[in-house]
């Protein structure tokens, strides 16, 4: 509907000049932000700092009072905005048509801005524990990036440019976007790429601060942990939506894209872990800043990967070389230049102390090194065409076979030495007492990995031993680790609890890999109407196809009743979609879904009046990958949740674990 | 040298191969088809409700414009080609390619029409003589029925002007001799 004269005149005359002005000014707060505090702490001028707290607030109202504007532009189908008329049309749901303001290029950085601006407003008030000068200059810092950011906005991606020409009608939202898993996915794996932002402005702080406190990092951690679950969501959620939505039945393409949210998140997890060890023990601290540049510095490159159109992908972001050429610039001032202070701080950062090969500070360092060569196999695998095509040699695509070839076995000494991790103690352990520790989590693991293939299991395969050992000697060493480590207060046991659930989050995951990626049955077959056909214990039945209009799409769904030895479990209407809009058609599968098996009907083509073909899947525990992500995300809410509590009751230290520290060697916090 | 520097060598090593990435196109795979006679097409026209052989355009340089309403990309180009068409005489001709007829006439309508004739496939068939990879595509044709160049997706104004339109010169040139 367009919108009526009268009351809309007004609205589609200056609405997105409101949005457009609001961006600038939200520009100018992030000038000040990024100048003025960074001025007082060298002026060592107390209201210069606390300029950043009104800073970050103009910042984050402007931004989302643009963000705003182009909300309402959506709903008005305001088609005048050639971003609005390029992504909607008057025939979307409402849902939809707020959903399509972050659903292509220049809305979703937007939000990407407006997130930014969240982060740094958080960051500017919830941060007691760090001193004034360091929390001035980390938010100068992030008042940086958001000057990258917003003038990337307003110079190559201005989403409230008008077109002279108003068309009537707009070109509406791919249809691929039209669905409400994809319509949360964004927001939260856009929280979790900023999130590393703030991790990435308090080490940039510290190396100019030229000290790194064990407090700081446990505040560092907590921000860290936020982002990190919001990215495990995001990434879940865009699995799942592929599963159901791109109509193939797998969870996980290795598509660049993909690939761009997976590398910042193995970055980040590492990020956490290091940043435990420093806050715990004072160490680490070079590699953890290195790791906190990392992870922000992969975000970004995974916004130059999607963005700029260097690599072909199966998400199709409208790509602009000229957007390519700022994040570049974008990433080498920002990576570059903090990596060149990392060459020139780092080591005075750094508190050279001595560790113990078996401890659990060298377990948690040997499972970063491992985190850090899985993200560089990823990262090679993903740009490698990219080299080639640069050299002159090749031009080829890197598929799944190489990331599983490569990443496979790199969890194997990942989820062993995680085990060994929870059950050393710090600073010191002895080998033979943390194998006695450690028989009972042995004996289980091996007996789930041995006698469920063989009793439950239609075959006995190498890979499932070893996938289902790993995941049950993680949960139970997790689980273990929970029992002993019986912490005295509620806060203490949040977080314990929250790090077990997080842990057992990833070995549920690792299950559902194992067991999907062995297990599942998927056949591709020719299906007469009244026809049967059987897959394991299950019998569909092809009840014919029905032709539909829809709200904005045309419909073939198709009828398929599923039959568990005999008796009917569901009907399932795995459906072809026209949207009106495009001609492009869509697949939506029909799934009967369970915690231990998903069954699958996609409809393929028609190929006689009374045949189609047809995609069937069995997929045992698909789901516990999904679970899993939202476990680990649940545990990783549950710890701060905690933090939280611990910082405002009483000091860091004084909660400190005792089990977790030998007699005679109690650890003074570094001045 | 500083163990310290060699994250931002790497770093740096790693931009070096990205910036040279953005000025390369990682859809322009080189056709096999390139110096080889063009395949034939004969299909039905979109406007006349009469078939056109490719054949019969033998003789004088053509450029084979491959296009679909659905496609976003097509639209970006499509400017370009109509302001070819009236700066620059040469036989353009469209392929609409696995597309409904009513979008693929109303898309004629809006956007405007720069070529001579436009043959519709609505199965795609064509695109597996062709090489077709993705649409757009674009193929330029000699008089002599040859393909000598092919651009994989949107052609823009820079590659009109220093590759196409030189391109066009040249077969000209080597028509006359």
């Amino acid at each position: 509907m367009m919108p009526s004269e009268n009351t809309g005149l007004f609205a589609t005359l200056a609405i997105p000049e409101v949005g457009h002005f609001a961006l600038i000014l939200s520009l100018s707060f992030a000038f000040v932000l990024a100048s003025v505090p960074l001025y007082g702490v060298r002026q060592n001028h107390q209201p210069f700092m606390q300029i950043a707290k009104t800073a970050a607030i103009g910042q984050f109202g402007f931004m989302g009072l643009a963000f705003a504007c182009l909300i309402y532009s959506f709903l008005m189908d305001d088609f005048s905005v050639s971003y609005v008329a390029a992504n909607s049309n008057t025939e979307l749901p409402i849902i939809y048509k707020i959903s399509a303001t972050w659903g292509a290029h220049e809305g979703s950085l937007l939000l990407w801005g407006w997130v930014l601006a969240g982060w740094t407003l958080a960051a500017a008030f919830l941060s007691k524990p760090l001193p004034e000068n360091l929390r001035a200059t980390m938010l100068s810092v992030l008042g940086m990036v958001a000057i990258g950011f917003t003038l990337f906005l307003l110079i190559t991606s201005n989403p409230f440019e008008r077109m002279s020409e108003i068309p009537e009608q707009g070109r509406s939202l791919n249809p691929l976007l039209q669905d409400i898993g994809l319509a949360i996915h964004p927001p939260m794996l856009y929280l979790g790429y900023v999130g590393m932002a703030v991790s990435f402005a308090f080490a940039v702080a510290v190396l100019l601060h030229g000290e790194f406190k064990m407090a700081w990092a446990h505040w560092a951690k907590q921000f860290t942990l936020v982002a990190w679950a919001f990215l495990t969501l995001g990434i879940a959620l865009g699995s799942w939506w592929a599963y159901y939505e791109l109509g193939w039945g797998g969870w996980w393409f290795w598509d660049p894209v993909e690939n761009a949210s997976l590398l910042p998140w193995i970055i980040a997890t590492a990020l956490i872990h290091s940043l435990g060890v420093t806050a715990k023990r004072g160490i680490f601290q070079s590699w953890t800043i290195l790791l906190a540049i990392l992870a922000f510095g992969l975000s970004l490159l995974g916004a130059f990967l999607v963005r700029s159109g260097v690599l072909t992908s199966v998400h199709a972001f409208a790509s602009d070389p000229s957007r390519g050429v700022f994040i570049l610039i974008f990433l080498v001032v920002a990576v570059g230049l903090s990596l060149w202070l990392y060459s020139i701080k780092a080591a005075e950062v750094h508190q050279r102390k001595r560790f113990v090969m078996v401890s659990k500070e060298s377990l948690l360092l040997l499972n970063n090194v491992v985190l850090v060569a899985m993200m560089a196999t990823v990262l090679l695998g993903t740009i490698y065409p990219l080299i080639l095509d640069a050299l002159g040699i090749a031009k080829l695509s890197v598929g799944a076979p190489y990331f599983n070839t490569v990443i496979v076995p790199l969890t194997i000494p990942l989820a062993l030495a995680m085990g060994l991790g929870f059950a050393a103690n710090w600073i010191e352990d002895q080998p033979q007492s943390l194998l006695q520790r450690l028989w009972l989590p042995l004996v289980i693991s091996a007996l789930i990995a041995l006698l469920i293939p063989l009793l439950l299991l239609p075959s006995v395969e190498g890979w499932a031993i070893i996938g289902l050992f790993m995941a049950a000697w993680i949960a139970s060493t997790a689980l273990m680790w929970l029992i002993r480590a019986r912490p005295q207060s509620l806060p203490n046991s949040m977080q314990t609890f929250g790090a077990s659930l997080a842990h057992i989050g990833f070995a549920v995951t690792i299950t559902g890999i194992t067991m999907t990626s062995i297990y599942s049955i998927e056949k591709d077959i020719r299906m007469e109407i009244g026809e049967s056909y059987s897959v394991d214990d299950y019998r569909f039945e092809f009840l014919g196809v029905k032709q539909q209009e829809v709200a904005n799409y045309l419909t073939s769904k198709g009828e398929v009743k599923v039959y568990e030895n005999g008796q009917l479990i569901n009907t399932l209407y795995p459906e072809k979609r026209l949207y009106l809009s495009q001609t492009m058609p869509m697949t939506e599968a029909g799934i009967d879904a369970g915690l231990s098996r998903d069954l699958f009907v996609a409809l393929g083509e028609q190929l006689t009046d009374t045949a189609w073909s047809m995609r069937v899947q069995y997929k045992p525990f698909i789901r516990w990958i999904w679970l899993g992500a939202i476990l680990m995300a649940l545990g990783a809410f549950l710890a701060i949740w905690q933090s939280r509590m611990r910082t405002s009751n009483t000091s860091p230290q004084s909660t400190k674990r005792k089990e977790s520290l030998p007699a005679g060697k109690k650890l003074t916090e570094t001045a | 040298m500083k163990k310290q520097l060699i994250p931002l060598g790497i770093f740096a090593i790693l931009i070096a191969f990205l910036g040279i990435g953005l000025t390369l196109n990682p859809k322009d795979v080189p056709s096999p088809l390139i110096g080889k006679q063009a395949p034939t097409l004969e299909l039905q026209q979109l406007k006349f409700n009469k078939s056109f052989n490719t054949h019969d355009l033998l003789g004088e340089p053509w450029v084979l414009n491959i296009w679909a309403s659905w496609c976003t990309s097509c639209r970006q180009e499509h400017k370009l080609f109509n302001q070819l068409a009236k700066q620059y005489s040469v036989t353009l001709v469209g392929l609409n390619f696995k597309d409904q007829e009513d979008y693929a006439k109303q898309w004629l309508k809006e956007l405007g029409n720069p070529y001579k004739l436009v043959l519709h496939d609505p199965e795609g068939k064509s695109g597996i003589d062709w090489g077709v990879y993705g649409v757009p595509e674009t193929f330029v044709i000699d008089h002599l029925g040859v393909i000598r160049h092919k651009f994989t997706g949107p052609v823009t104004k820079e590659l009109i002007e220093t590759t196409l339109v030189p391109l066009l010169e040249q077969i000209k040139q080597e028509q006359n001799l």
